[in-house]
């Protein structure tokens, strides 16, 4: 009865433009609900979400809480609008509660929560946190000889937290080949540009020099982001996988690629109509 | 290495002694401040590492349960179950942080973990990671801390003075603070049994045995009533009901009837028989805790009274607001009031 998302095999490229563009549409639509958010994060993971979800993970939607699905942990609480927006999409949660996005006793609150909202592995937003919950996942899962993966997204600003060290020290250390970070970097925080914030290059070398297997690739190359995603899930190596995504935030809306400051960006209340206006226009094309 | 030193025995140092601070007896004056010193006196009965004893038993009916620490198994007896199942064993570096967050993915993964690091790193560095990764989510994870108040001579690093009023103040979180090794081995039991987050404040190494000489058992959320008397009631948790014991004890000689009420469990407390104890009317009540007087059993216990409308004499033994020195533990006992001696004296002044 139940289906199964499971890899490789189900969808072409052809599909996860689609599904990148609705999960696109999804954001902006609970965006507006609110009239702000996080929506520049979401516009930019978006082709991250949309490869992960139909194209790597193993899941059910009407099942969230399948014992083989494999894991997708959101360290950073506040992509939560980005999660729930690849969760519709992928039928785990019903499009129409899109409409209670944020608003008060929604199972859509603006932070991630993992006891509000069905697929939402863990309690992100305290940031630092999620890839040390994911290593205990990943050590757990190996305890019950399971096969299913654990994928923890975390951003460039999350660098900046030490825990985040803590625990990307240890993955090697306990060779856990069932565990894929992926790191969205799309240099803005709260206060800047994040390389202006504090620093974080070189990531490559610093995650290689962990121990870990690393992949850097434009995060908005649905090619080359499933290509990644391959090569990490393949790897035969008993070393833990990272894949450090580039992205353009605000990604596929261009008066609001170009904005600065688009941590938390503003959007006017006429804008959101226009948002979906040049995203519908930007699928056209 | 660990040092075995006779506590209670010293007098209180000029300007730093406590004002009702009562006699006590001169002895010559230790001057090591011995990182982990045993709490037992000479002769004192007790058991070797209860709280690592008991986890292995625990272990052997329930394969779900993990030990991980933070470079301090040695320090928190989780060696023996380290040695008994090396397998179920996670050495997670000295990395506090990252010891809670893996201590949740596990227990959501299904185990469950008893996550063991000192009182000090667990409140200050960590807290963060258990308030969020696991009493937020309720999770299934039994974090059990070494050189809990005041256990050691380091100094503030390692003198967790202040972990029951971080603790107290988290929701989910169930708080314990057993008294010996009997109250230890019962506890962890108790605690694996029980569904949720706990903190539990431990003694470690050789731990002295005191309760087998009472109708007593561990049961969490309960507070029982280990002697009875009619002029003083002292409620106390941890190793401090030892002491309580002890001086209800000396008071005795003196014609002063002391009783003792038991409260291992700071979180949920047992208000109910607290009340029905402190309603017994006319009886001094002096809680006394090793902790500091700020946000701990004493205040917990002040706050039921208050609630309830309950007045009585009420009296704190327990730490300063203060940062504590460093020196040895019996010299620190006695200059801070927790000692046997120095909570007799204390309890003499207050009668008058």
């Amino acid at each position: 009865m139940a289906t199964t998302h499971s890899g490789t095999a189900e969808l072409s490229n052809v599909n996860l433009v689609d599904r990148a563009f609705r999960i696109r549409r999804n954001a902006l639509r609970m965006g507006a609900v609110q009239g702000q958010g996080y929506i520049a994060q979401a516009l930019g993971v978006a082709d991250v979400l949309a490869v992960a979800y139909f194209h790597a993970l193993r899941y059910r939607p009407d099942d969230p809480e399948w014992e083989e699905r494999d894991r997708f942990c959101l360290s950073i609480g506040h992509y939560a609008i980005a999660l729930y927006s690849v969760l519709i999409e992928a039928g785990v949660i019903p499009e129409n509660e899109l409409e209670t996005y944020g608003t008060d006793d929604s199972r859509l609150p603006m932070s991630g929560m993992a006891s509000y909202t069905p697929g939402m592995e863990i309690t992100g937003g305290s940031l630092g946190h999620g890839l040390g919950i994911s290593v205990g996942m990943a050590l757990g899962l190996k305890r019950k000889g399971s096969k299913s993966l654990v994928y923890n997204l975390l951003s460039d600003g999350e660098l900046d937290e030490g825990s985040t060290w803590e625990a990307v020290q240890s993955a090697p250390h306990w060779q856990l080949d069932n565990l894929i970070a992926i790191v969205d970097v799309n240099n803005q925080q709260a206060d800047g540009p994040s390389r202006s914030v504090l620093n974080f290059e070189p990531l490559h070398a610093k995650w290689d020099a962990f121990g870990w297997h690393v992949e850097r690739v434009n995060g908005n190359d649905l090619d080359a982001l499933a290509a990644a995603f391959d090569r990490a899930r393949g790897l035969k190596e008993a070393k833990p996988r990272v894949i450090i995504c580039d992205t353009r935030m605000a990604k596929g809306v261009p008066f609001l690629e170009t904005r600065e400051m688009t941590h938390f960006l503003r959007v006017d209340a006429h804008e959101w109509d226009l948002a979906l206006e040049a995203l519908d226009a930007g699928r056209v094309r | 290495m660990e040092a075995k030193t006779k506590p209670g025995t010293q007098p209180p140092t000029p300007g730093e002694g406590r004002a009702e601070v009562g006699q006590v007896t001169k002895k010559p004056r230790l001057t090591t401040s011995a990182m982990i010193a045993s709490l037992a006196a000479e002769g004192q009965p007790t058991r070797p590492a209860p709280f690592g004893h008991a986890l292995t038993a625990l272990a052997e009916t329930r394969p779900e349960i993990v030990g991980l620490t933070a470079d301090l198994s040695k320090y928190t007896d989780l060696y023996v179950f380290a040695q008994a199942y090396p397998d179920r064993y996670y050495q997670m570096g000295m990395a506090e942080q990252l010891l809670m967050s893996a201590a949740a993915g596990m227990a959501r993964e299904g185990f469950l973990p008893f996550a063991t690091t000192y009182a000090v790193f667990a409140s200050r560095r960590a807290y963060d990671f258990i308030c969020l990764a696991i009493a937020e989510e309720r999770l299934n994870v039994k974090i059990v801390c070494a050189l809990p108040g005041l256990t050691t001579g380091y100094g503030p690093s390692h003198q967790a003075t202040d972990d029951l009023a971080i603790f107290r103040a988290m929701p989910n979180l169930t708080v314990v603070d057993p008294c010996d090794a009997l109250d230890i081995e019962q506890a962890t039991h108790a605690i694996a049994d029980h569904d949720g987050p706990v903190y539990m404040r431990l003694l470690r190494g050789n731990v002295p045995l005191v309760l087998d000489r009472y109708d007593y058992r561990f049961e969490l959320g309960k507070a029982r009533l280990l002697r009875d008397g009619a002029d003083v009631l002292v409620v106390a948790a941890g190793f401090m009901t030892m002491r309580a014991l002890e001086a209800a004890d000396k008071l005795e000689k003196d014609g002063v009837k002391v009783a003792v009420l038991h409260s291992p469990t700071i979180k949920p407390l047992d208000e109910r028989t607290i009340l029905e104890q402190a309603q017994r009317g006319g009886r001094l009540i002096v809680v006394a805790e090793n902790h500091s007087v700020v946000g701990g059993l004493g205040e917990a216990v002040a706050g039921v009274l208050m609630r309830s409308g309950v007045s009585a004499r009420f009296r704190q033994v327990g730490l300063p607001d203060k940062f504590l020195d460093a020196g040895a533990l019996p010299t620190l006992h006695d200059r801070y009031g927790i000692s046997a001696d120095t909570m007799v004296g204390s309890i003499k002044n207050w009668l008058g």
